[in-house]
């Protein structure tokens, strides 16, 4: 039921705008793979390369090693699930579940069956005579992952499905998504522009920047171990450091820390610094000082003057108590290898614009 | 409690009151001024001052010459206008909004030009093609297909007018039916569960837009069945112009098909709404 899929160097262009500038990538049989990136970085525009609706200028999708950069959407096996809510209005939910086995002449008894088994799948048993106005948009987004499914196709495609969504359904439904697509096992790709949702339900995370992939990998390894400063600063917050290089260790902050990965020719380097990497100690002597705490739940983000510039640490909510504005403190960077750049700043400042969760 | 409600009346009441009024005066001036003529004009075809109060007009309808010719000719110039427009311009709306964005401006000119220019001066245009095509033609097979399109019997030259004179109608309500929808969406949603376009057309894009098709239809029929102008000047004798031909010679006569010809057109229209709003319904 699974197949693999391959985007093969895809080109597409709209006027002036490079969608797609070289795409590779490859998604295993029964793979879990979310495309990430900023918008306009291409993740929407390979998606539908995948499901007929567009055609790239060069270079080939392949659907279990067969070339189907050619054949029309209706003819693909790809099930997709769009971001607005795509539900026919004039047909209800058990109608919309069945909408392609109506298409393919199957008996009506059949297919009824066949809808209402998908509609309970997704947890919506119930609900199969409810037109789409009488749904909520979580609920939509259901029965549209289940008449996605109802064609039992090889490639589920999931276009930002839970982006019109509030928080809480959100989580919810990924998790459900993600469990169902284990149970199916079916090869999955996912497009967001949320780095939590695509680390958190992933087996492998795709970061794409201009058109190219940057970088696809297990979410931990995205995460811990960026390939290029873009995806460093996309996925998670960073600190970028000032640090002086000597062999493969780096001075920063007054550690001495290992470096991880290539080490660059010029010895001042930024050293790339996660905030929950940085442990705050209160300190009356400290050489920091607390310049803002932003509470986000179970921890609080610090943002802290140093020795010539600003750092963020995230710490757990009840150390925060004790760290208001104004409260000198001593900075420790956990004792653990480090990512270096080629100098990009020249104060030790973070990076706040991808200050994203 | 009951001080609360009590008060609420004192101050609720007058307005409501004074409201109330205005909507039943509004209502009786609007209803004279339709029901007054309508009537009159029925006064007028049951009563003679020699015969007294007779329905002789209306019997004297059914079987005037041409009356049911006529209504024919122009119930199905309307039926087949109905459908050509329809078919023209559905499709190519949704290409538009698809495949061509871009282009949707230099459609709603295209669209909407009809209205500006004044059905005298498009019928001397038709007049002049006609004349001029026949002659050019003559000597080529296109001129048995020019003299086809203009057989009295159904003048096909008049439903491509009525086609052009119908499109920034059509246009409008179609148009607006679209907006009301994610057109790219539900189309790529019905191709991605293998929906030819065909398909897509008749399964997905006519169920959504019944309404703003039931209302296109609507104006193409009323518009049709009181066409005057075109039909008249291209020498066509189609309800209208049948109507005005008769009241020169029997004025009781011609009040007495106007009046029923609005019944019929109401009565029509009210059929189309029906079926329309039961399929909805379903």
């Amino acid at each position: 039921m699974t197949a693999s899929v391959e985007f093969r160097a895809l080109r597409r262009t709209f006027g002036q705008t490079v969608a797609l500038d070289g795409f590779d990538l490859i998604v295993a049989p029964g793979e879990f793979v979310a495309l990430l990136g900023p918008s306009g970085c291409g993740k929407t525009t390979a998606l539908r390369c995948v499901a007929g609706f567009e055609r790239p200028d060069s270079g080939a999708v392949l659907v279990d090693g067969r070339d189907v950069t050619n054949v029309p959407a209706n003819k693909r096996d790809a099930g997709m699930v769009f971001q607005s809510y795509s539900l026919f209005p004039n047909l209800n939910a058990r109608d919309n579940v069945a909408f392609g086995l109506r298409v393919r002449k199957v008996p009506v008894a059949t297919r009824r069956k066949k809808a209402d088994e998908l509609l309970e799948l997704v947890g919506l048993p119930s609900h199969a005579d409810r037109y789409p106005h009488q749904l909520s948009g979580g609920q939509q987004q259901r029965v549209a992952l289940a008449r996605a499914l109802a064609l039992e196709p090889r490639v589920l495609l999931l276009d930002e499905p839970l982006s019109a969504l509030d928080a809480k359904v959100r989580v919810t439904l990924r998790e459900e998504i993600r469990r169902l697509q284990l149970d199916l096992g079916i090869t999955t790709i996912f497009v967001t522009h949320d780095q939590e949702e695509a680390l958190s339900i992933a087996d492998r995370v795709a970061v794409l920047r201009d058109g190219r992939l940057e970088q696809a990998g297990a979410p931990a390894d995205v995460y811990d171990r960026p390939a290029t400063p873009f995806v460093a600063e996309f996925v998670g917050t960073m600190n970028h450091l000032t640090g002086q290089v000597s062999g493969n260790q780096v001075t920063v902050l007054g550690q001495l820390l290992p470096v991880d990965g290539p080490v660059p020719a010029d010895p001042s380097v930024d050293v790339l610094v996660r905030p929950e990497a940085v442990q705050v100690v209160q300190n009356s002597d400290g050489p920091a000082e607390v310049l803002a705490a932003s509470f986000r739940g179970a921890s609080v983000r610090l943002r802290l003057a140093v020795a010539g510039g600003e750092v963020l640490a995230d710490v757990p909510g009840h150390e925060a108590a004790r760290l208001g504005p104004g409260t000198r403190v001593a900075v420790r960077l956990v004792e653990r290898p480090v990512l270096v750049a080629a100098r990009t700043v020249t104060v030790p400042s973070p990076v706040v614009a991808a200050d994203a969760v | 409690m009951a001080a609360l409600t009590g008060l609420e009346r004192v101050s609720g009441a007058p307005p409501r009151r004074t409201r109330a009024w205005w909507r039943g005066a509004v209502f009786l001036l609007a209803a004279a001024y339709f029901l007054i003529p309508l009537g009159t004009s029925f006064w007028y075809t049951i009563y003679t001052p020699t015969a007294g109060v007779s329905f002789a007009a209306y019997g004297e309808l059914l079987t005037a010459e041409g009356f049911a010719a006529s209504l024919s000719l122009s119930l199905g110039l309307a039926v087949a206008t109905i459908v050509l427009v329809l078919l023209l311009a559905l499709p190519a709306m949704l290409a538009v909004r698809l495949f061509a964005p871009r282009l949707r401006v230099v459609m709603e000119v295209l669209c909407t030009l009809p209205l500006v220019v004044p059905p005298i001066t498009f019928v001397a245009g038709i007049g002049t093609a006609l004349r001029d095509g026949t002659d050019l033609l003559a000597p080529t097979p296109f001129w048995a297909t020019m003299i086809a399109v203009q057989d009295p019997g159904f003048p096909v030259v008049l439903v491509l007018a009525y086609v052009v004179l119908v499109l920034p109608f059509v246009y409008r309500s179609l148009d607006a039916g679209l907006r009301t929808m994610d057109v790219r969406t539900l189309v790529e949603a019905a191709r991605n569960l293998g929906a030819s376009w065909p398909y897509v057309l008749a399964r997905v894009v006519v169920p959504n837009l019944r309404t703003a098709l039931a209302s296109a239809s609507f104006l193409t029929l009323a518009l049709v069945l009181g066409e005057y102008t075109v039909a008249s000047l291209l020498g066509y004798q189609p309800f209208a112009v049948w109507i005005v031909t008769v009241s020169g010679s029997k004025g009781q006569l011609s009040v007495a098909v106007s009046i029923l010809s609005l019944l019929l057109i109401w009565l029509l229209l009210l059929a189309v709404s029906t079926i329309f709003s039961k399929e909805k319904g379903k």
